[in-house]
C-alpha cells in the first residue's frame, strides 16, 4: 500500500518536472520556427551581427543584443557590491537596530512598481546625467543605474536569506577559534553560502536582461550598437516591445523571435555558468 | 428638525439630478439598455477623446464598460484585425492589404496635424523644411547652425508602428533617411514628456496634444495649429481612424455613432481636433 502511494506521488512529480522541462524546449523550437524566415536566403549570420535598417532591407539585431549586454553589465556591476555590501550589513556586521530597519526597508523596495523607478529616472536622473555628462540624458548610465537599484533587492534578500540559513554551528566553532565577525563572514559564512549567493545573482540577472519598461524609458532605444556610457541604446526586450505591432508576416516582425532566441541563449548561458563554477567549488574539499 | 433634514436631502438630490451630465444629452441615450463591454485599443493620438466619451457613458450608464489603451496605430489595426479588441484606433488610413485582410470598416471621424516641437527654452522657432530633413537625417546635429544654443540636438522619434510617424515622415520629411541616432518613444505623450524635459530635443506630436510645455515650430512659415489645419495652410495632416472589423454591431455600433454626434465631435474639437461634422 505503502510503496503504490509513493509510486503515484513520484510519478506525478515525475511528469510535473517533464512538462517544465518539455515546455521550455519548446519555446525555443517555437520560437526558431516563427523565425524561420529570417534566417533563409544565407542570412543566418547577418541577423546577429547586421545593423537594424528595415527600409534597406537590412534586419541585423546586433545593436539590440550589444545594448542588452551594455545595459545588463552595468547594472549587474553597480548591483553586486552593493547588494553584498546590504547583505552584509543585514546579516552580521550591522547593529540590531540597523539591520532591522535595512531589512525593512529592502523587503519594502520589492513592492515598488518598476513603473516608478521609470519616473524616477526619467524626471529626476535624465536631467542629471544630461546636465552634468551632456549626451542627450538617456543613456546605457541612466538605465543602468535605475536597473541596479530595481534588481538590488532581489539580490539582497537572496544574498541575507542564504548567509542567514549558515548552520549555526559552523560559525560558533569558528567564534570559539578566535575568529571576529569579518572573519567569519569572510572565511566561514561567504563560502558557505555560495549556492545561494549564486541563484541570486542568476535571478538578478535574468530580470537584469528581462526587464522591458526601464531601458524602454530610460535608454532612448536608437538602433545604433552603444560605443559608451552616455550614447543611447536599445535593449532586446524595449525592441520587441517597439516592433511587436509590426505587420504579422514582415520580416520586421520576425526579428522579435531571434531577439528572443538571443535572450534565451543569454540566459541560459548565464545560468549554466554560474551552475558550473558552483559545481567547480563543490569539488574542491 | 427630521422634516428639514428630509426637506434637505430631497432638494440636494433633485439638484444632484439636474446637475448630473445624463440629465438632458440627446447623444448619451443611445446607451438606454445596453450593457457589456466595449474594448479599445491603438492609436495615442485617440486617448484623450476616447477617455472622455467613455467617462461620459460610463457615468450615465453603470452597466457599460469601456477601456481604452494605447500601442500605437500598428497595433491598433493588428489587434481590431485579430479581434482582441473591438475597436482599433489608427493615425493612419488603414493600407489597402490590411482592410482586405482584416476586412476592416474605417471610421474617420476627426482630423488631426501632426508639428514639430521642441523645448520652450529653444530659441528656435521656425525652420524650413530642407532644414527639418538635415536635421532628422543627423546632417544637421547642432543648434548653432540654426540660431540656437551650442549643444547638441537630440532628436526624438517614434516607432515604426506609429501613425503619427507614418504621417511625419510621408509629408514632412518626404520619406528622406532618419538617423540611426535619434531616440525612440513609444507614444505621443513620451514625446511630450521628453522634449518638455530635454531643453535640447526635437520631436513631434499631434496637434492635439500640444500645450505650454512644449513650443510648435514654425515649418516653411506656418504654425501647426487647429486654425492653420483647419484651413488647410498646414499640409502635415491626417485623419484619426477607429477602425472595426466587418461592419459594428451593439455597444460597439452605438461607441462608434455617439463619436459622430454634435456631443462627440464636440469632445474631439475640445481635446485639439478638427471634427469630421
Amino acid at each position: 500500500m505503502r510503496a503504490s502511494k509513493e509510486t503515484v506521488a513520484k510519478g506525478i512529480f515525475l511528469f510535473c518536472a517533464m512538462a517544465s522541462a518539455v515546455i521550455i524546449a519548446s519555446i525555443l523550437l517555437f520560437m526558431v520556427a516563427l523565425g524561420l524566415p529570417l534566417f533563409k536566403g544565407g542570412a543566418f549570420f547577418s541577423v546577429w551581427t547586421g545593423a537594424w535598417a528595415p527600409h534597406q532591407g537590412y534586419y541585423g539585431i546586433w545593436p539590440m543584443i550589444a545594448g542588452t549586454l551594455w545595459i545588463a553589465t552595468l547594472a549587474m556591476a553597480l548591483c553586486l557590491p552593493l547588494s553584498l555590501g546590504a547583505s552584509f550589513v543585514i546579516t552580521s556586521l550591522g547593529g540590531p537596530r540597523l539591520r532591522r530597519m535595512l531589512n525593512a526597508l529592502v523587503r519594502f523596495m520589492t513592492g515598488i512598481p518598476t513603473v516608478i523607478y521609470g519616473f524616477v529616472g526619467i524626471f529626476l536622473l535624465v536631467p542629471l546625467i544630461r546636465e552634468g555628462f551632456g549626451g542627450a540624458g538617456m543613456c546605457v548610465l541612466a538605465a543602468g543605474i535605475i536597473l541596479a537599484v530595481l534588481i538590488s533587492p532581489t539580490m539582497v534578500l537572496f544574498f541575507s536569506d542564504s548567509l542567514q540559513s549558515v548552520d549555526p554551528a559552523n560559525v560558533q566553532a569558528a567564534k570559539a577559534l578566535g575568529a571576529d565577525r569579518v572573519q567569519r563572514l569572510l572565511y566561514v559564512m561567504l563560502p558557505k553560502a555560495f549556492g545561494g549567493l549564486a541563484s541570486g545573482f542568476i535571478l538578478a540577472l535574468g530580470r537584469a536582461l528581462g526587464d522591458t519598461l526601464i531601458a524602454l524609458m530610460l535608454a532612448g532605444n536608437a538602433v545604433r550598437a552603444p560605443h559608451g556610457l552616455l550614447e543611447p541604446a536599445r535593449t532586446l526586450t524595449a525592441h520587441i516591445a517597439l516592433v511587436k505591432a509590426a505587420d504579422f508576416d514582415s520580416l520586421e516582425f520576425r526579428s522579435i523571435f531571434a531577439c528572443g532566441i538571443a535572450l534565451y541563449l543569454f540566459t541560459t548561458a548565464a545560468t549554466v555558468a554560474v551552475r558550473w563554477i558552483e559545481r567547480e567549488r563543490m569539488m574542491v574539499p | 428638525m427630521a422634516k428639514k433634514f428630509i426637506q434637505m436631502l430631497v432638494s440636494f438630490c433633485v439638484l444632484y439630478f439636474l446637475a448630473s451630465p445624463c440629465f438632458g444629452g440627446d447623444a448619451l441615450d443611445a446607451f438606454e439598455g445596453q450593457k457589456g463591454t466595449v474594448k479599445i485599443a491603438g492609436g495615442t493620438a485617440h486617448i484623450p477623446v476616447m477617455k472622455e466619451a467613455a467617462k461620459r457613458i460610463m457615468t450615465c450608464y453603470k452597466d457599460i464598460i469601456i477601456t481604452v489603451a494605447g500601442g500605437g496605430s500598428g497595433v491598433g489595426i493588428k489587434q481590431v484585425g485579430e479581434g482582441l479588441v473591438d475597436i482599433g484606433n489608427s493615425g493612419r488610413k488603414p493600407k489597402p492589404e490590411e482592410i482586405e485582410r482584416y476586412n476592416l470598416k474605417m471610421f474617420r471621424w476627426a482630423v488631426d496635424g501632426v508639428g514639430v516641437v521642441v523645448n520652450p527654452a529653444n530659441p528656435v522657432k521656425s525652420l524650413t523644411k530642407y532644414q527639418l530633413q538635415e536635421i532628422f537625417a543627423g546632417k544637421i546635429d547642432n543648434w548653432t547652425a540654426l540660431g540656437g544654443a551650442d549643444h547638441a540636438i537630440t532628436v526624438y522619434t517614434r516607432d515604426e508602428s506609429s501613425g503619427t510617424r507614418e504621417v511625419f515622415w510621408n509629408k514632412a520629411l518626404d520619406k528622406s533617411a532618419l538617423s540611426a541616432k535619434a531616440l525612440f518613444v513609444p507614444s505621443n505623450g513620451a514625446m511630450k514628456t521628453a522634449v518638455a524635459n530635454d531643453p535640447y530635443a526635437i520631436g513631434y506630436i499631434s496637434v492635439g496634444y500640444m500645450d505650454a510645455s512644449v513650443i510648435p515650430v514654425n515649418l516653411d512659415g506656418v504654425t501647426p495649429t487647429l486654425e492653420t489645419v483647419k484651413n488647410g495652410q498646414y499640409k502635415v495632416a491626417r485623419g484619426l481612424y477607429s477602425n472595426t472589423k466587418g461592419e459594428p454591431t451593439g455597444l460597439t455600433r452605438v461607441f462608434i455613432e455617439y463619436l459622430f454626434t454634435p456631443e462627440g465631435q464636440q469632445i474631439a474639437a475640445d481635446k485639439g481636433f478638427i471634427p469630421v461634422k
